[in-house]
């Protein structure tokens, strides 16, 4: 029974949509009536094999299509709800579930020893020789073949790492807490720029620094926090937002705020003056320290929507330099992955883009959960990265609304009248509109040992995306068409 | 060799560096060419690059440093120049106003979620599944496109039908809903007629003349020219039957098509029977003037019209059917020569051509056409032959516009024809409204002034008649389209019909209309 009749029609104001010849568009516009002009362009850019699985989708039934349609809703609800807090900093083979001595957590989807890129061995290495497990490159390298380790990405633990994201058992980590969903996410602390073990890097200087993190920098921050209590990160990411970060690639304002946030309980701390000032001193000089923060509060966002049956909405992004790995809220824990794209991107003084590893790290959980590239237009300091103007910015936000299906409620943009972030990627809308998410990213040296060479844009690898949707249709059409 | 160039207290920030360290670096034959502030991470890399550590070592990390390097002393100016254009650029402001455009259907939809009606004109292709997710949106539907299989057809309309919502087309060009012209559509005022009209140019030219006879119209529906056949069975036709049937607005219906299947012909006019208004039915080549219950026959689109104002307004109206201007006509026989016997009809509109062939086939004999089956293809006629040219058939319009967006083809066309010395009347429409072409009638003209200058050359006359088909609300201007034509001795009638009757009663003395 038709809901409602074309006579109904008649007489109403109309408004229009015009989808296909512009000329069609402006002749209505000139007669004053309310049109919308979309762009258009073949779905999935022509690909075939996912027009078909677009077309089978479409022929599902409605009530499958609500289905999809509630399944999402929850998504986007669920990541709208999350209110990620600090709880405490503590050793990783204390709390992040399944870590244990001969475990290396990496960024990104699954990838043996010998796939891994240069700056993900160099970080597997420099693990090796942090905990002790070997004393020499050589050793480390031997010692990571034998099979002994076991190599697991950070993802399946709860974790995340930028960039190669190393996890080893007697690194301390953030712990962070979801209050709404009662679920925790975990991440290192950041080591800050140059070189640095998240880029591969392993010289002594940077064990040397890892060390300190871990007994004097990790007991302050623990030590601060029991003063501090837990410390909201949803209000000091919208915060963020509103200073001129984006979340991912421009961490500036994020660290200021906690290191307002924490030094007045560092300085209250029975700890030893100079160990306060050491402290404080390498908070300040580390413009990202607030990165490993944002993500695992990302993390721990997106962490409820792990499981929810019939949805299309993307539950990870992840890259490991050597794959893009995707997966599906409807689809669990089945990653979908391709080939790591390069980054578009500018170099640190003395690199090239000759020297660039391709796109490494668990950091895109940021745009996953709506920020980072999302937020671009929020931050217009760092816009030259992907080459343009604060219009750049505003029209890469703007376009990721197209494929997201909510807005945050409390991560605003002042630049767009403080319109909540792109909340809650959709599969579909990606592989139909082939809008890929903007994805802003650091650049590593491709050789381990190295570290920082640049930072810019990334466009994720079309292929995993595509292969995502297939299969959701694939794995959900049988149950689709019984709804019919 | 090296320079290095410093600006104290210079700040910028490191990513605006780095671009312009990328731009500069292009600059040919330069060797190095970095920007930098003052850092002592960066001072160190230049210096361990061979560049001054004397000048280097008092700077801050305040100080602009560029540093370059090249083997010639032009080179390097050349950078130096290149790097002092690059840091007083100002970046174009890209233009904040300039709109940006929602992202296909979807993308639409979420920036007017009020949408009621699209109009899809995207490749074949692609047009069943834009079609299909429009009508799942609860979208009445104008599906411009063409090249949708029979059974994609079906399958939308039925899907339309189900939901209560308007499938117009696959191959619909015309249609006006609520006053709104959509593709290929003239500015008539709002009447009591409704349309349902399978054929584009039909419709233009049924709701013009019902305009220019003083009444207007509720909706004109489109329905694509299939609709009416075996296969598709008339469904949008039905549905729309039933809409203006159950429309208080509309008094009378007028249907207007190729001539149906015969069951689908049944269907329709016994829902039309059924219907409690009276209706007019033209299909476009039958020569049916026979009236049934409420339903009455019109034997081409100019009566079509007069019958449904009639109707609608319950009181005959001017007869349309006015006798030929004799003194034109006149005039047309007796400046011709013996030798001059061929009619051309180059139509942009696809039932404007139907209709002259409909009309002038069985008098003239043998005339050739690119319409319908069996004729022969028209790029092969005579000379002293007759020819009916629908501009707008597939094999004028592969790869590109459709004639009546650009009127070339059938410029050319004219000009072709210009050398024919066999030629005695050329018979033209013109189709003003949304869609078509700025200047229909001026783009013709050169080409009509250099037929009339050839046959003059000859010691000849062509006679050229047109009509317009159009109203003054048009943005191409009826009064200056017909004024243009006129002023190039073109002899324009008031419609389709008349102009095709003129026509053929210059080139046959029994013919007076």
């Amino acid at each position: 029974m038709a809901d409602r009749s074309i006579v109904d029609l008649f007489g109403k104001n109309l408004s229009l949509i015009n989808l296909g010849l512009p000329s069609f568009g402006k002749d209505l516009a000139d007669q004053g009536v309310s049109v919308v002009d979309a762009s258009w362009q073949p779905p999935a850019a022509g690909d075939t094999k996912t027009i078909e699985a677009l077309t089978r989708f479409m022929a599902w039934p409605e009530a499958a299509h609500r289905k999809v349609n509630e399944a999402n809703a929850l998504a986007v609800k669920t990541l709208r709800e999350a209110q990620p807090v600090i709880l405490d900093v503590r050793t990783a083979r204390d709390v992040v579930p399944g870590m244990h001595d001969k475990l290396v957590l990496h960024a990104g989807p699954p990838v043996t020893w010998e796939r891994m890129c240069g700056p993900m061995r160099g970080g597997v290495i420099g693990g090796l020789l942090y905990e002790g497990l070997a004393s020499t490159r050589e050793e480390a390298e031997k010692l990571a073949a034998s099979g002994e380790i076991t190599f697991e990405p950070c993802h399946h633990h709860a974790s995340v790492g930028p960039m190669a994201g190393i996890m080893t058992a007697s690194m301390p980590v953030w712990i962070i807490e979801n209050k709404t969903f009662s679920n925790r996410a975990y991440c290192t602390l950041n080591e800050g720029l140059g070189k640095v073990l998240r880029y591969g890097a392993f010289s002594e200087e940077v064990l040397t620094r890892l060390r300190w993190m871990r007994d004097e920098l990790a007991p302050a921050l623990s030590t601060a926090l029991a003063a501090s209590g837990p410390i909201d990160l949803r209000t000091v990411i919208a915060q963020a937002l509103q200073m001129g970060d984006e979340g991912h690639n421009r961490n500036r304002a994020g660290t200021s705020l906690v290191f307002r946030l924490l030094a007045p309980h560092l300085v209250d701390s029975a700890l030893p003056r100079e160990v306060v000032a050491r402290v404080l001193r390498f908070l300040d000089g580390n413009d990202h320290f607030f990165l490993n923060l944002t993500m695992p509060a990302c993390k721990s966002a997106v962490e409820p929507i792990r499981d929810i049956p019939f949805s299309t909405v993307i539950s990870t992004m992840a890259r490991n330099g050597t794959d893009f790995g995707v997966r599906l809220a409807g689809l669990v824990d089945r990653w979908f992955t391709a080939p790591a794209s390069k980054v578009d991107g500018l170099y640190l003084p003395g690199f090239s883009a000759d020297d660039a590893a391709l796109d490494i790290g668990d950091s895109v959980i940021t745009e996953t959960a709506g920020i980072g590239g999302f937020a671009m237009a929020a931050a217009p300091a760092i816009v030259r990265f992907v080459g343009g103007s604060a219009a750049d910015a505003l029209r890469v936000s703007k376009r990721m609304y197209e494929i997201s299906l909510g807005e945050h409620p409390v991560y605003q943009i002042p630049a767009l009248d403080f319109r909540g972030t792109p909340t809650g990627i959709d599969v579909r809308a990606v592989v139909e509109k082939n809008v890929l998410p903007a994805v802003n990213t650091g650049i590593a040296h491709k050789e381990p040992g190295i570290g920082m060479v640049g930072a810019g844009l990334v466009v994720p690898p079309v292929a995993c995306f595509r292969q995502a949707f297939q299969t959701f249709v694939s794995v959900y059409e049988e149950q689709a068409k019984a709804l019919g | 060799m090296d320079r290095l160039i410093i600006r104290n207290d210079a700040y910028f920030d490191s990513v605006f560096l780095m671009s312009l360290s990328a731009e500069l670096s292009e600059t040919p034959d330069l060797k190095v060419g970095q920007v930098v502030l003052g850092t002592p991470p960066n001072k160190q890399l230049l210096q361990s690059q061979g560049f001054d550590a004397t000048v280097l070592d008092p700077l801050g990390p305040t100080d602009l440093i560029v540093a370059l390097r090249a083997d010639s002393e032009s080179t390097l100016i050349t950078a130096e120049k290149r790097f002092f254009e690059l840091l007083n650029r100002r970046q174009p402001s890209a233009s904040h106003d300039a709109i940006e455009r929602p992202i296909g259907l979807d993308g639409a939809l979420r920036s007017q979620p009020e949408s009621n009606l699209v109009v899809i004109s995207v490749p074949g292709a692609y047009a069943t599944m834009e079609a299909q997710r429009a009508l799942q949106a609860g979208l009445h539907v104008m599906l411009f496109s063409d090249n949708v299989s029979v059974q994609d057809e079906i399958a939308l309309k039925q899907q339309a039908a189900k939901r209560g919502l308007l499938m117009m087309g696959p191959d619909c060009g015309t249609a006006i809903i609520n006053g709104v012209m959509l593709g290929f559509a003239n500015a008539v005022r709002s009447g009591p007629i409704g349309l349902v009209g399978a054929s584009g140019t039909g419709t233009q030219e049924v709701t013009c003349l019902i305009h220019k006879l003083g009444s207007g119209v509720t909706q004109a529906i489109g329905t694509g020219g299939r609709d009416l056949t075996q296969a598709v069975g008339g469904i949008t036709t039905l549905c729309a039957i039933d809409a203006l049937a159950a429309d208080p607005a509309t008094r009378v219906i007028v249907v207007v098509s190729k001539p149906p299947a015969e069951n689908v012909a049944k269907q329709v006019l016994d829902r039309l029977a059924h219907v409690n208004k009276p209706s007019v039915v033209h299909f476009v080549g039958l020569d049916r003037s026979d009236k049934n219950g409420s339903v009455q026959f019109a034997p081409d689109l100019a009566s079509a019209a007069q019958a449904a104002v009639q109707l609608a307004e319950g009181k005959p109206v001017s007869m349309l059917r006015s006798p030929l201007p004799a003194d034109l006509l006149n005039r047309a026989r007796r400046a011709k020569t013996s030798k001059q016997v061929a009619l051309r009809g180059l139509f942009t509109g696809g039932t404007m051509a139907a209709e002259a062939l409909a009309h002038l086939q069985a008098p003239l004999g043998q005339v050739l056409s690119n319409l319908g089956q069996g004729s022969a293809p028209a790029t092969v006629v005579l000379p002293h032959q007759h020819a009916i040219i629908d501009l707008g058939g597939d094999e004028y319009t592969q790869g590109r516009p459709h004639p009546m967006i650009d009127p070339s083809p059938r410029a050319e066309r004219l000009m072709a024809e210009a050398e024919n010395d066999r030629l005695a009347v050329v018979l033209l429409d013109v189709v003003l409204g949304t869609g078509s072409h700025a200047d229909p009638a001026g783009a013709m003209i050169p080409a009509i002034r250099q037929t009339q200058q050839r046959a003059k050359d000859r010691g000849q006359h062509v006679t050229v008649v047109a009509s317009v088909t159009g109203t003054d609300g048009d943005s191409q201007g009826l009064d200056g389209q017909i004024a243009k034509l006129r002023q190039a001795e073109v002899i324009v009638l008031s419609s389709n019909r008349d102009a095709v009757r003129f026509a053929h009663a210059v080139i046959d003395e029994a013919f007076d209309g």
